[in-house]
Protein backbone atom coordinates (compact mmCIF):
# COMPACT_ATOMS: atom_id res chain seq x y z
CA UNK A 1 0.00 0.00 0.00
CA UNK A 2 1.36 3.38 -0.88
CA UNK A 3 2.15 5.98 1.74
CA UNK A 4 -0.68 8.17 0.54
CA UNK A 5 -3.35 5.50 0.72
CA UNK A 6 -2.22 4.55 4.25
CA UNK A 7 -2.58 8.19 5.19
CA UNK A 8 -6.10 8.36 3.80
CA UNK A 9 -7.15 5.18 5.56
CA UNK A 10 -5.94 6.64 8.85
CA UNK A 11 -7.55 9.98 8.07
CA UNK A 12 -10.89 8.26 7.46
CA UNK A 13 -10.67 6.58 10.85
CA UNK A 14 -9.77 9.93 12.42
CA UNK A 15 -12.74 11.74 10.89
CA UNK A 16 -15.19 9.01 11.85
CA UNK A 17 -13.85 9.02 15.41
CA UNK A 18 -14.53 12.76 15.68
CA UNK A 19 -18.18 12.14 14.99
CA UNK A 20 -18.39 9.19 17.37
CA UNK A 21 -16.75 11.36 20.04
CA UNK A 22 -19.24 14.19 19.68
CA UNK A 23 -22.16 11.78 19.47
CA UNK A 24 -21.30 9.78 22.58
CA UNK A 25 -20.44 12.78 24.74
CA UNK A 26 -23.39 14.98 23.85
CA UNK A 27 -25.65 12.75 25.94
CA UNK A 28 -23.73 13.12 29.19
CA UNK A 29 -25.53 15.30 31.79
CA UNK A 30 -23.72 18.12 33.61
CA UNK A 31 -23.85 16.07 36.81
CA UNK A 32 -21.29 13.73 35.35
CA UNK A 33 -19.04 16.20 33.58
CA UNK A 34 -16.22 15.96 36.11
CA UNK A 35 -16.06 12.13 36.07
CA UNK A 36 -16.45 12.29 32.29
CA UNK A 37 -13.53 14.63 31.92
CA UNK A 38 -11.43 12.45 34.15
CA UNK A 39 -12.46 9.25 32.31
CA UNK A 40 -11.68 10.70 28.87
CA UNK A 41 -8.45 11.93 30.39
CA UNK A 42 -7.65 8.33 31.33
CA UNK A 43 -8.53 7.14 27.83
CA UNK A 44 -5.95 9.37 26.17
CA UNK A 45 -3.53 7.47 28.37
CA UNK A 46 -3.62 5.07 25.41
CA UNK A 47 -0.44 6.95 24.52
CA UNK A 48 1.09 4.39 26.90
CA UNK A 49 0.60 1.84 24.12
CA UNK A 50 2.53 4.15 21.80
CA UNK A 51 5.28 4.40 24.41
CA UNK A 52 5.40 0.60 24.68
CA UNK A 53 5.65 0.17 20.91
CA UNK A 54 8.50 2.66 20.69
CA UNK A 55 10.33 1.09 23.62
CA UNK A 56 10.10 -2.36 22.06
CA UNK A 57 11.41 -1.00 18.76
CA UNK A 58 14.25 0.81 20.49
CA UNK A 59 15.40 -2.11 22.60
CA UNK A 60 15.07 -4.72 19.85
CA UNK A 61 18.59 -6.21 19.97
CA UNK A 62 18.46 -6.84 16.22
CA UNK A 63 18.64 -3.12 15.47
CA UNK A 64 21.18 -2.01 18.08
CA UNK A 65 19.63 1.44 18.29
CA UNK A 66 19.51 2.01 22.01
CA UNK A 67 21.51 4.73 23.71
CA UNK A 68 21.24 5.64 27.40
CA UNK A 69 19.50 8.91 26.50
CA UNK A 70 16.91 7.24 24.27
CA UNK A 71 16.28 4.48 26.81
CA UNK A 72 15.75 7.08 29.53
CA UNK A 73 13.26 9.02 27.41
CA UNK A 74 11.25 5.87 26.65
CA UNK A 75 11.11 4.92 30.32
CA UNK A 76 9.91 8.44 31.10
CA UNK A 77 7.29 8.12 28.34
CA UNK A 78 6.05 4.79 29.71
CA UNK A 79 5.96 6.16 33.27
CA UNK A 80 4.03 9.30 32.24
CA UNK A 81 1.59 7.24 30.16
CA UNK A 82 1.04 4.89 33.09
CA UNK A 83 0.40 7.78 35.49
CA UNK A 84 -2.19 9.05 33.03
CA UNK A 85 -3.92 5.66 32.70
CA UNK A 86 -3.78 4.38 36.27
CA UNK A 87 -4.37 7.74 37.94
CA UNK A 88 -7.17 8.63 35.54
CA UNK A 89 -9.18 5.48 35.92
CA UNK A 90 -8.60 5.22 39.68
CA UNK A 91 -9.71 8.77 40.34
CA UNK A 92 -12.80 8.35 38.15
CA UNK A 93 -13.71 5.16 39.98
CA UNK A 94 -13.34 6.97 43.31
CA UNK A 95 -15.68 9.74 42.21
CA UNK A 96 -18.28 7.46 40.73
CA UNK A 97 -18.37 5.27 43.83
CA UNK A 98 -19.93 8.19 45.61
CA UNK A 99 -22.83 8.82 43.26
CA UNK A 100 -25.89 7.36 44.94
CA UNK A 101 -29.56 7.61 44.23
CA UNK A 102 -32.04 8.32 46.98
CA UNK A 103 -33.48 5.03 48.22
CA UNK A 104 -37.26 4.88 47.69
CA UNK A 105 -37.80 5.23 51.46
CA UNK A 106 -39.88 8.05 52.98
CA UNK A 107 -43.39 7.42 51.73
CA UNK B 1 -1.20 -15.48 10.97
CA UNK B 2 -3.49 -16.55 13.80
CA UNK B 3 -1.55 -14.31 16.14
CA UNK B 4 -1.97 -11.40 13.75
CA UNK B 5 -5.74 -11.92 13.56
CA UNK B 6 -6.03 -12.23 17.33
CA UNK B 7 -4.10 -9.01 17.88
CA UNK B 8 -6.20 -7.04 15.40
CA UNK B 9 -9.37 -8.40 17.02
CA UNK B 10 -8.08 -7.43 20.45
CA UNK B 11 -7.53 -3.87 19.20
CA UNK B 12 -11.06 -3.72 17.86
CA UNK B 13 -12.34 -5.02 21.18
CA UNK B 14 -10.46 -2.25 22.98
CA UNK B 15 -12.02 0.38 20.69
CA UNK B 16 -15.50 -1.02 21.26
CA UNK B 17 -14.93 -1.02 25.02
CA UNK B 18 -13.81 2.63 24.97
CA UNK B 19 -16.88 3.74 23.05
CA UNK B 20 -19.28 1.67 25.15
CA UNK B 21 -17.54 2.90 28.28
CA UNK B 22 -18.15 6.52 27.31
CA UNK B 23 -21.72 5.63 26.40
CA UNK B 24 -22.39 4.16 29.85
CA UNK B 25 -20.85 7.23 31.48
CA UNK B 26 -23.90 9.19 30.42
CA UNK B 27 -26.03 8.05 33.36
CA UNK B 28 -25.07 8.10 37.04
CA UNK B 29 -26.52 4.60 37.45
CA UNK B 30 -24.25 3.02 34.86
CA UNK B 31 -21.27 5.37 34.95
CA UNK B 32 -19.12 3.14 37.13
CA UNK B 33 -19.66 0.22 34.79
CA UNK B 34 -18.69 2.49 31.90
CA UNK B 35 -15.45 3.50 33.56
CA UNK B 36 -14.56 -0.14 34.17
CA UNK B 37 -15.34 -1.06 30.56
CA UNK B 38 -12.96 1.63 29.39
CA UNK B 39 -10.30 0.45 31.85
CA UNK B 40 -10.73 -3.12 30.57
CA UNK B 41 -10.30 -1.81 27.02
CA UNK B 42 -7.06 -0.17 28.09
CA UNK B 43 -5.77 -3.40 29.62
CA UNK B 44 -6.53 -5.33 26.43
CA UNK B 45 -4.80 -2.66 24.35
CA UNK B 46 -1.68 -2.85 26.52
CA UNK B 47 -1.56 -6.66 26.35
CA UNK B 48 -2.02 -6.53 22.58
CA UNK B 49 0.93 -4.13 22.32
CA UNK B 50 3.18 -6.31 24.47
CA UNK B 51 2.23 -9.67 22.96
CA UNK B 52 4.19 -9.52 19.68
CA UNK B 53 7.30 -7.94 21.19
CA UNK B 54 9.42 -11.04 22.00
CA UNK B 55 10.15 -9.55 25.39
CA UNK B 56 12.36 -6.83 23.92
CA UNK B 57 12.54 -3.84 26.19
CA UNK B 58 10.21 -5.35 28.76
CA UNK B 59 12.56 -4.46 31.57
CA UNK B 60 12.37 -0.79 30.61
CA UNK B 61 8.59 -0.97 30.23
CA UNK B 62 8.36 -2.65 33.61
CA UNK B 63 10.43 0.09 35.26
CA UNK B 64 8.21 2.77 33.71
CA UNK B 65 4.97 0.98 34.56
CA UNK B 66 5.97 0.38 38.18
CA UNK B 67 6.96 4.02 38.69
CA UNK B 68 3.86 5.26 36.88
CA UNK B 69 1.49 2.97 38.76
CA UNK B 70 2.98 3.93 42.12
CA UNK B 71 2.73 7.66 41.41
CA UNK B 72 -0.64 7.53 39.65
CA UNK B 73 -2.36 5.27 42.15
CA UNK B 74 -0.95 7.06 45.17
CA UNK B 75 -2.09 10.48 43.99
CA UNK B 76 -5.47 9.20 42.79
CA UNK B 77 -6.23 7.64 46.16
CA UNK B 78 -4.88 10.49 48.27
CA UNK B 79 -6.32 13.49 46.44
CA UNK B 80 -9.16 15.37 48.11
CA UNK B 81 -12.34 15.74 46.09
CA UNK B 82 -11.97 19.52 46.26
CA UNK B 83 -8.62 19.21 44.51
CA UNK B 84 -10.00 17.09 41.67
CA UNK B 85 -9.62 19.72 38.91
CA UNK B 86 -5.88 20.15 39.48
CA UNK B 87 -5.43 16.37 39.77
CA UNK B 88 -7.07 15.89 36.37
CA UNK B 89 -4.84 18.65 35.04
CA UNK B 90 -1.72 16.84 36.22
CA UNK B 91 -2.78 13.48 34.79
CA UNK B 92 -3.55 15.28 31.56
CA UNK B 93 -0.12 16.88 31.58
CA UNK B 94 1.43 13.44 32.04
CA UNK B 95 -0.38 12.22 28.92
CA UNK B 96 0.76 15.23 26.90
CA UNK B 97 4.31 14.74 28.12
CA UNK B 98 4.19 11.07 27.15
CA UNK B 99 3.03 11.96 23.62
CA UNK B 100 5.87 14.47 23.25
CA UNK B 101 8.39 11.95 24.62
CA UNK B 102 7.22 9.22 22.21
CA UNK B 103 7.62 11.60 19.29
CA UNK B 104 11.04 12.68 20.49
CA UNK B 105 12.24 9.08 20.67
CA UNK B 106 10.83 8.48 17.21
CA UNK B 107 12.65 11.53 15.93
CA UNK B 108 16.00 10.61 17.48
CA UNK B 109 15.65 6.99 16.35
CA UNK B 110 14.95 8.04 12.86
CA UNK B 111 17.76 10.56 12.88
CA UNK B 112 20.15 7.72 13.68
CA UNK B 113 18.59 5.59 10.96
CA UNK B 114 18.78 8.50 8.55
CA UNK B 115 22.52 8.76 8.97
CA UNK B 116 22.59 5.06 8.19
CA UNK B 117 20.89 5.89 4.91
CA UNK B 118 17.23 5.10 5.59
CA UNK B 119 14.99 7.99 4.47
CA UNK B 120 11.93 8.91 6.52
CA UNK B 121 8.49 9.05 5.01
CA UNK B 122 6.56 12.30 5.02
CA UNK B 123 3.68 11.02 7.15
CA UNK B 124 5.87 10.03 10.10
CA UNK B 125 7.93 13.19 9.75
CA UNK B 126 5.00 15.60 9.79
CA UNK B 127 2.96 13.82 12.44
CA UNK B 128 5.79 13.41 14.91
CA UNK B 129 6.61 17.11 14.74
CA UNK B 130 2.97 18.11 15.31
CA UNK B 131 2.35 15.67 18.12
CA UNK B 132 5.56 16.71 19.88
CA UNK B 133 4.50 20.37 19.77
CA UNK B 134 0.92 19.84 20.92
CA UNK B 135 1.98 17.35 23.58
CA UNK B 136 4.58 19.75 24.98
CA UNK B 137 2.18 22.71 25.03
CA UNK B 138 -0.40 20.57 26.81
CA UNK B 139 2.08 19.22 29.37
CA UNK B 140 3.51 22.62 30.32
CA UNK B 141 0.10 24.31 30.29
CA UNK B 142 -1.34 21.60 32.54
CA UNK B 143 1.42 22.09 35.09
CA UNK B 144 0.70 25.84 35.25
CA UNK B 145 -3.03 25.11 35.58
CA UNK B 146 -2.20 22.76 38.45
CA UNK B 147 0.01 25.35 40.18
CA UNK B 148 -2.70 27.99 39.89
CA UNK B 149 -5.52 25.80 41.20
CA UNK B 150 -3.36 24.37 43.97
CA UNK B 151 -2.59 27.99 44.85
CA UNK B 152 1.12 27.36 44.65
CA UNK B 153 1.13 30.44 42.45
CA UNK B 154 -1.34 33.28 42.20
CA UNK B 155 -4.70 32.46 40.65
CA UNK B 156 -4.90 35.98 39.27
CA UNK B 157 -4.10 36.47 35.61
CA UNK B 158 -0.44 37.30 35.06
CA UNK B 159 -0.24 39.90 32.32
CA UNK B 160 2.25 42.36 30.95
CA UNK B 161 2.36 44.77 28.07
CA UNK B 162 2.76 43.14 24.68
CA UNK B 163 2.07 39.70 26.08
CA UNK B 164 0.09 38.51 23.10
CA UNK B 165 2.74 39.87 20.80
CA UNK B 166 5.44 37.88 22.61
CA UNK B 167 3.27 34.74 22.55
CA UNK B 168 2.70 35.30 18.86
CA UNK B 169 6.44 35.54 18.23
CA UNK B 170 7.05 32.30 20.15
CA UNK B 171 4.29 30.56 18.19
CA UNK B 172 5.80 31.81 14.93
CA UNK B 173 9.26 30.61 15.94
CA UNK B 174 7.82 27.17 16.71
CA UNK B 175 6.04 27.09 13.36
CA UNK B 176 9.23 28.13 11.58
CA UNK B 177 11.36 25.48 13.27
CA UNK B 178 8.64 22.88 12.68
CA UNK B 179 8.56 23.69 8.98
CA UNK B 180 12.34 23.47 8.83
CA UNK B 181 12.40 20.10 10.60
CA UNK B 182 9.63 18.77 8.39
CA UNK B 183 10.95 20.00 5.05
CA UNK B 184 14.60 19.15 5.46
CA UNK B 185 13.68 15.68 6.74
CA UNK B 186 16.41 15.56 9.34
CA UNK B 187 19.28 17.15 7.44
CA UNK B 188 19.02 20.03 9.91
CA UNK B 189 20.92 19.71 13.19
CA UNK B 190 19.26 18.02 16.17
CA UNK B 191 19.16 21.30 18.10
CA UNK B 192 16.42 22.59 15.79
CA UNK B 193 14.10 19.86 17.01
CA UNK B 194 15.21 20.40 20.62
CA UNK B 195 14.61 24.15 20.51
CA UNK B 196 11.24 23.56 18.88
CA UNK B 197 10.09 21.31 21.75
CA UNK B 198 11.56 23.68 24.36
CA UNK B 199 9.70 26.64 22.81
CA UNK B 200 6.49 24.59 22.78
CA UNK B 201 6.91 24.09 26.53
CA UNK B 202 7.47 27.83 26.96
CA UNK B 203 4.37 28.55 24.91
CA UNK B 204 2.33 26.19 27.10
CA UNK B 205 3.41 28.14 30.18
CA UNK B 206 2.84 31.55 28.66
CA UNK B 207 -0.53 30.68 27.23
CA UNK B 208 -1.95 29.67 30.63
CA UNK B 209 -0.30 32.45 32.71
CA UNK B 210 -2.73 35.24 31.71
CA UNK B 211 -5.80 33.10 32.41
CA UNK B 212 -7.47 33.64 35.79
CA UNK B 213 -8.25 30.92 38.29
CA UNK B 214 -11.99 31.11 37.64
CA UNK B 215 -11.43 30.19 34.00
CA UNK B 216 -9.04 27.35 34.75
CA UNK B 217 -11.69 24.59 34.30
CA UNK B 218 -12.18 25.70 30.70
CA UNK B 219 -8.44 25.59 30.20
CA UNK B 220 -8.16 22.10 31.68
CA UNK B 221 -10.89 20.89 29.38
CA UNK B 222 -9.17 22.49 26.42
CA UNK B 223 -5.79 21.01 27.38
CA UNK B 224 -7.52 17.64 27.74
CA UNK B 225 -8.62 17.88 24.13
CA UNK B 226 -5.11 19.02 23.13
CA UNK B 227 -3.62 15.90 24.66
CA UNK B 228 -6.28 13.80 22.94
CA UNK B 229 -5.29 15.37 19.65
CA UNK B 230 -1.57 14.90 20.32
CA UNK B 231 -2.23 11.21 21.04
CA UNK B 232 -4.32 10.83 17.88
CA UNK B 233 -1.49 12.33 15.82
CA UNK B 234 0.96 9.99 17.55
CA UNK B 235 -1.37 7.30 16.14
CA UNK B 236 -0.70 8.63 12.61
CA UNK B 237 2.99 8.58 13.39
CA UNK B 238 2.88 4.94 14.50
CA UNK B 239 0.13 4.01 12.00
CA UNK B 240 -1.94 2.70 14.82
CA UNK B 241 -5.72 3.00 14.61
CA UNK B 242 -6.21 2.40 18.31
CA UNK B 243 -4.30 5.56 19.23
CA UNK B 244 -6.05 7.56 16.55
CA UNK B 245 -9.51 6.51 17.69
CA UNK B 246 -8.97 6.80 21.44
CA UNK B 247 -7.13 10.11 21.09
CA UNK B 248 -9.75 11.55 18.78
CA UNK B 249 -12.63 10.49 21.04
CA UNK B 250 -10.99 12.51 23.81
CA UNK B 251 -10.16 15.41 21.51
CA UNK B 252 -13.78 15.63 20.36
CA UNK B 253 -15.26 15.26 23.83
CA UNK B 254 -12.84 17.77 25.33
CA UNK B 255 -13.72 20.28 22.63
CA UNK B 256 -17.41 19.72 23.23
CA UNK B 257 -17.06 20.18 27.01
CA UNK B 258 -15.00 23.32 26.48
CA UNK B 259 -17.74 24.79 24.30
CA UNK B 260 -20.46 23.81 26.79
CA UNK B 261 -18.56 25.49 29.61
CA UNK B 262 -18.04 28.61 27.56
CA UNK B 263 -21.80 28.69 27.02
CA UNK B 264 -22.47 28.22 30.74
CA UNK B 265 -20.39 31.31 31.41
CA UNK B 266 -21.62 33.10 28.31
CA UNK B 267 -18.07 33.75 27.22
CA UNK B 268 -16.65 32.84 23.86
CA UNK B 269 -13.47 30.77 24.09
CA UNK B 270 -11.41 33.60 22.63
CA UNK B 271 -12.40 35.78 25.54
CA UNK B 272 -11.46 33.08 28.08
CA UNK B 273 -8.06 32.56 26.52
CA UNK B 274 -7.08 36.14 25.76
CA UNK B 275 -9.38 38.22 27.97
CA UNK B 276 -7.30 38.03 31.21
CA UNK B 277 -10.64 37.83 32.99
CA UNK B 278 -10.72 39.20 36.53
CA UNK B 279 -7.51 41.19 36.17
CA UNK B 280 -9.30 44.51 36.28
CA UNK B 281 -12.82 45.67 35.46
CA UNK B 282 -14.88 44.52 38.42
CA UNK B 283 -12.34 45.70 40.93
CA UNK B 284 -12.52 49.27 39.63
CA UNK B 285 -16.28 49.37 40.02
CA UNK B 286 -15.94 48.22 43.62
CA UNK B 287 -13.24 50.73 44.41
CA UNK B 288 -15.32 53.58 43.00
CA UNK B 289 -18.22 52.60 45.24
CA UNK B 290 -15.95 52.35 48.26
CA UNK B 291 -16.72 48.67 48.68
CA UNK B 292 -19.95 47.11 49.81
CA UNK B 293 -21.11 48.31 53.19
CA UNK B 294 -24.90 48.25 53.27
CA UNK B 295 -25.33 44.64 54.18
CA UNK B 296 -27.54 43.20 56.87
CA UNK B 297 -26.26 40.42 59.06
CA UNK B 298 -28.37 37.98 61.07
CA UNK B 299 -27.89 35.55 63.91
CA UNK B 300 -27.91 31.79 63.70
CA UNK B 301 -31.18 31.57 65.64
CA UNK B 302 -33.02 33.85 63.21
CA UNK B 303 -31.87 31.78 60.29
CA UNK B 304 -32.80 28.52 62.04
CA UNK B 305 -36.37 29.74 62.56
CA UNK B 306 -36.65 30.87 58.95
CA UNK B 307 -35.43 27.54 57.68
CA UNK B 308 -37.44 25.36 60.02
CA UNK B 309 -40.76 27.02 59.17
CA UNK B 310 -40.19 27.29 55.46
CA UNK B 311 -42.03 25.26 52.86
CA UNK B 312 -39.18 25.03 50.46
CA UNK B 313 -35.50 25.75 50.91
CA UNK B 314 -33.02 25.77 48.06
CA UNK B 315 -29.40 25.30 48.98
CA UNK B 316 -26.96 27.00 46.62
CA UNK B 317 -23.57 25.45 47.31
CA UNK B 318 -20.36 26.95 46.05
CA UNK B 319 -16.70 26.23 46.19
CA UNK B 320 -16.49 28.05 49.54
CA UNK B 321 -18.61 25.29 51.06
CA UNK B 322 -16.21 22.67 49.77
CA UNK B 323 -13.16 24.54 51.02
CA UNK B 324 -14.69 24.68 54.50
CA UNK B 325 -15.48 20.93 54.18
CA UNK B 326 -19.04 21.86 55.09
CA UNK B 327 -20.82 19.53 52.68
CA UNK B 328 -21.41 16.81 55.29
CA UNK B 329 -22.86 19.35 57.71
CA UNK B 330 -25.04 20.80 54.96
CA UNK B 331 -26.43 17.38 54.26
CA UNK B 332 -27.15 16.90 57.97
CA UNK B 333 -28.93 20.25 58.11
CA UNK B 334 -31.01 19.25 55.09
CA UNK B 335 -31.91 15.98 56.83
CA UNK B 336 -33.07 17.88 59.91
CA UNK B 337 -35.18 20.21 57.77
CA UNK B 338 -36.72 17.36 55.82
CA UNK B 339 -37.70 15.70 59.08
CA UNK B 340 -39.73 18.82 59.77
CA UNK B 341 -41.41 18.57 56.39
CA UNK B 342 -39.38 21.20 54.55
CA UNK B 343 -38.64 20.46 50.91
CA UNK B 344 -34.89 20.82 50.31
CA UNK B 345 -33.38 21.14 46.88
CA UNK B 346 -29.86 21.84 45.76
CA UNK B 347 -29.29 24.27 42.92
CA UNK B 348 -26.18 23.47 40.95
CA UNK B 349 -24.80 26.04 38.57
CA UNK B 350 -23.02 24.47 35.59
CA UNK B 351 -19.71 25.99 36.70
CA UNK B 352 -20.20 25.65 40.46
CA UNK B 353 -17.00 24.42 42.02
CA UNK B 354 -13.96 24.57 39.85
CA UNK B 355 -14.99 22.28 37.06
CA UNK B 356 -18.34 21.49 35.47
CA UNK B 357 -20.01 18.87 37.62
CA UNK B 358 -17.43 19.35 40.37
CA UNK B 359 -20.09 20.36 42.89
CA UNK B 360 -22.05 17.20 42.11
CA UNK B 361 -19.00 15.14 42.98
CA UNK B 362 -18.47 17.04 46.22
CA UNK B 363 -22.10 16.62 47.29
CA UNK B 364 -22.07 12.98 46.27
CA UNK B 365 -19.08 12.60 48.58
CA UNK B 366 -21.35 13.85 51.38
CA UNK B 367 -23.99 11.26 50.42
CA UNK B 368 -26.44 13.74 48.99
CA UNK B 369 -28.55 11.70 46.57
CA UNK B 370 -28.03 12.92 43.01
CA UNK B 371 -31.75 13.16 42.29
CA UNK B 372 -31.96 16.01 44.81
CA UNK B 373 -29.54 18.08 42.76
CA UNK B 374 -31.11 20.39 40.21
CA UNK B 375 -29.52 21.97 37.17
CA UNK B 376 -29.78 25.71 36.71
CA UNK B 377 -32.51 25.60 34.07
CA UNK B 378 -34.68 23.28 36.16
CA UNK B 379 -34.29 25.14 39.41
CA UNK B 380 -34.50 28.78 38.33
CA UNK B 381 -38.31 28.85 38.01
CA UNK B 382 -38.44 27.33 41.51
CA UNK B 383 -36.86 30.29 43.30
CA UNK B 384 -40.06 32.35 43.05
CA UNK B 385 -41.81 29.61 45.02
CA UNK B 386 -39.03 29.33 47.55
CA UNK B 387 -39.06 30.74 51.06
CA UNK B 388 -35.35 30.64 51.71
CA UNK B 389 -32.42 30.44 49.37
CA UNK B 390 -29.41 29.36 51.40
CA UNK B 391 -26.25 30.43 49.60
CA UNK B 392 -23.25 28.63 51.06
CA UNK B 393 -19.90 29.78 49.77
CA UNK B 394 -21.22 30.57 46.31
CA UNK B 395 -20.73 34.03 44.93
CA UNK B 396 -20.33 34.83 41.25
CA UNK B 397 -22.96 32.32 40.10
CA UNK B 398 -25.59 34.20 42.15
CA UNK B 399 -24.56 37.68 41.09
CA UNK B 400 -27.56 39.56 39.64
CA UNK B 401 -25.13 42.00 38.02
CA UNK B 402 -24.76 39.33 35.36
CA UNK B 403 -28.38 40.02 34.42
CA UNK B 404 -28.62 43.77 34.57
CA UNK B 405 -25.26 45.57 34.83
CA UNK B 406 -23.93 45.80 31.31
CA UNK B 407 -20.54 47.03 32.51
CA UNK B 408 -19.99 44.02 34.78
CA UNK B 409 -17.31 41.59 33.57
CA UNK B 410 -19.76 38.72 34.05
CA UNK B 411 -22.64 40.48 32.28
CA UNK B 412 -24.63 37.93 30.30
CA UNK B 413 -23.47 34.89 32.26
CA UNK B 414 -26.49 32.74 33.13
CA UNK B 415 -26.90 32.78 36.90
CA UNK B 416 -29.03 31.16 39.57
CA UNK B 417 -31.93 33.54 40.27
CA UNK B 418 -31.59 33.39 44.05
CA UNK B 419 -32.77 36.99 44.37
CA UNK B 420 -36.26 35.81 43.29
CA UNK B 421 -36.64 33.83 46.52
CA UNK B 422 -38.59 35.38 49.41
CA UNK B 423 -35.47 35.41 51.58
CA UNK B 424 -31.84 34.99 50.82
CA UNK B 425 -29.35 33.89 53.44
CA UNK B 426 -25.72 34.12 52.45
CA UNK B 427 -23.16 32.21 54.46
CA UNK B 428 -19.85 33.87 53.93
CA UNK B 429 -16.52 34.13 55.66
CA UNK B 430 -16.11 37.84 55.02
CA UNK B 431 -17.03 40.48 52.47
CA UNK B 432 -14.12 39.50 50.28
CA UNK B 433 -15.20 39.21 46.65
CA UNK B 434 -15.43 35.92 44.79
CA UNK B 435 -12.95 33.91 42.76
CA UNK B 436 -13.50 36.18 39.79
CA UNK B 437 -12.90 39.26 41.95
CA UNK B 438 -16.26 40.93 41.27
CA UNK B 439 -18.58 42.64 43.78
CA UNK B 440 -22.00 41.09 44.24
CA UNK B 441 -25.00 43.44 44.54
CA UNK B 442 -27.07 40.51 45.84
CA UNK B 443 -25.60 41.21 49.28
CA UNK B 444 -27.09 44.70 49.35
CA UNK B 445 -30.55 43.46 48.42
CA UNK B 446 -33.00 44.19 51.30
CA UNK B 447 -34.18 40.57 51.14
CA UNK B 448 -30.68 39.34 51.75
CA UNK B 449 -29.13 38.69 55.13
CA UNK B 450 -25.56 37.67 55.74
CA UNK B 451 -24.43 35.04 58.20
CA UNK B 452 -20.71 35.65 58.59
CA UNK B 453 -18.26 33.01 59.68
CA UNK B 454 -16.70 29.75 58.64
CA UNK B 455 -19.27 27.85 56.57
CA UNK B 456 -18.88 24.61 58.48
CA UNK B 457 -19.12 26.25 61.89
CA UNK B 458 -22.18 28.25 60.80
CA UNK B 459 -23.97 25.23 59.40
CA UNK B 460 -23.12 23.17 62.49
CA UNK B 461 -24.63 25.78 64.77
CA UNK B 462 -27.65 25.98 62.46
CA UNK B 463 -28.13 22.24 62.91
CA UNK B 464 -28.21 22.48 66.68
CA UNK B 465 -30.44 25.56 66.54
CA UNK B 466 -32.92 23.79 64.29
CA UNK B 467 -32.84 20.71 66.53
CA UNK B 468 -33.55 22.88 69.56
CA UNK B 469 -36.68 24.40 68.04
Amino acid sequence: MSELSIFFTLLTVFVLAIFVGFEVISKVPTTLHTPLMSATNAIHGIVLVGAIIVTVKLLDPGHALATPLLTTITIVAVALGTINVVGGFAVTERMLQMFKKREPAKK
Amino acid sequence: MTAFILLRLAEIAAIVLFILGLHFLSSPATARFGNRLAAAGMLIAIIAALAPSHGYGWWAILVGVVIGTAVGLYSALKVKMTAMPQMVALFNGAGGGAAAAVSTVQYLLWERAHYAGVPLDVLTDVSLVISAIIGAVSAAGSVIAFLKLQELMTGRPITYRGQQFVNGIVALAIAGLAAWVMITLGVQPTWAYGVMVALALVLGVMFVLPIGGADMPVVISLLNSFTGLAVAITGFELRYNLLIIAGTLVGASGTMLTVLMGKAMNRPLRNVLFGAFGASGGMDVAAAKGGQQNVRSVTVDDVAVMLAFAQQVIVVPGYGMAVAQAQHSVRELADQLEKRGVTVKYAIHPVAGRMPGHMNVLLAEANVPYNQLYDMDDVNPEFARTDVALVIGANDVTNPAARNVASSPIYGMPILDVDKAANVIVLKRSMRSGFAGIENPLYEDPKTAMLFGDAKASVDSLISAVKAL
